[in-house]
């Protein structure tokens, strides 16, 4: 059961992510094996809340994240720590015939980056949204945990958004969100 | 297409957003209620916060939303 949904579940991200054959297969059975080693060592945490299937299948879907954050980690394309901040536009979707309108914008996202974030807020906004480094790779090379690096860039986002508001850049918060 | 958008979604955060361990912690009985039908998001609303805005999270939900309905006859 803990294979077949490790298989499934791998080959739903694998053609996304260009992981094929038996790597990606090798990948799947790594996951279900750490899955029963999981579940086994957290059989008393299971409160019944659910099937325990549904209880079961959810450490396979975390080991096959973890597993192609690491696989992702160990491919020699992603870098960490490069600074090229022309793409970041492009990371949004803004259209370079249109850098007139938009260019203030990221201009002043830039220098709040640079005079609003920590050194390690800085280092995660770099990676993940300039780099695009995938979060769950970036956790596996700073020996973190995601809800840490989440909160990090959570945090970042919303400094960011602040200091593009108060700019004059962004419009002001809606109910709900800030 | 100017760059506001979806610089603009990306930044905004959401206060009712539990966090990734909150979410996983709970993952299996949010995706078992959204599975029946049932109004996962009112019950849970910080977890569906969260899950729109963390896309490795998201992707877990989706893996383990598949994983439930594939099992079903």
């Amino acid at each position: 059961m803990l294979v077949r949904t490790a298989r499934r579940e791998a080959a739903r991200r694998g053609p996304r992510l260009r992981i094929t054959g038996p790597e990606l297969d090798d990948l799947a059975y790594q996951a279900a094996a750490d899955a029963l080693v999981a579940i086994t060592g957290k059989i008393g945490q299971f409160r019944g809340k659910s099937r325990f299937t549904t209880w079961a299948y959810k450490f396979v879907i975390f080991e096959v994240s973890a597993k192609i954050g690491r696989h992702f980690w160990r491919h020699p394309a992603v870098r960490l720590d490069a600074e090229d901040w022309s793409r970041l536009p492009g990371r949004f979707g803004a259209d370079p015939a249109h850098q007139a309108e938009w260019g203030d914008l990221f201009a002043a996202l830039r220098r709040a980056v640079a005079s609003e974030l920590t050194p390690r807020q800085r280092e995660v906004f770099v990676a993940i949204v300039l780099n695009a480094v995938p979060l769950d790779t970036l956790v596996a090379h700073l020996g973190s945990n995601r809800n840490a690096i989440y909160q990090i860039l959570f945090e970042a986002r919303r400094k960011l958004r602040a200091a593009l508001v108060a700019g004059g850049y962004l419009g002001h918060d809606t109910a709900g969100c800030s | 297409m100017n760059g506001w958008p979806a610089l603009d979604r990306f930044l905004r955060t959401d206060p009712r957003d539990v966090g990734c361990a909150e979410a996983m912690e709970m993952l299996h009985v949010y995706a078992e209620l959204m599975a029946a039908g049932e109004p996962a998001e009112e019950r849970y609303p910080g977890i569906a916060a969260h899950l729109q805005a963390c896309g490795p999270c998201g992707e877990d939900f989706a893996g383990l939303l598949a994983a439930i309905r594939g099992e079903t006859p």
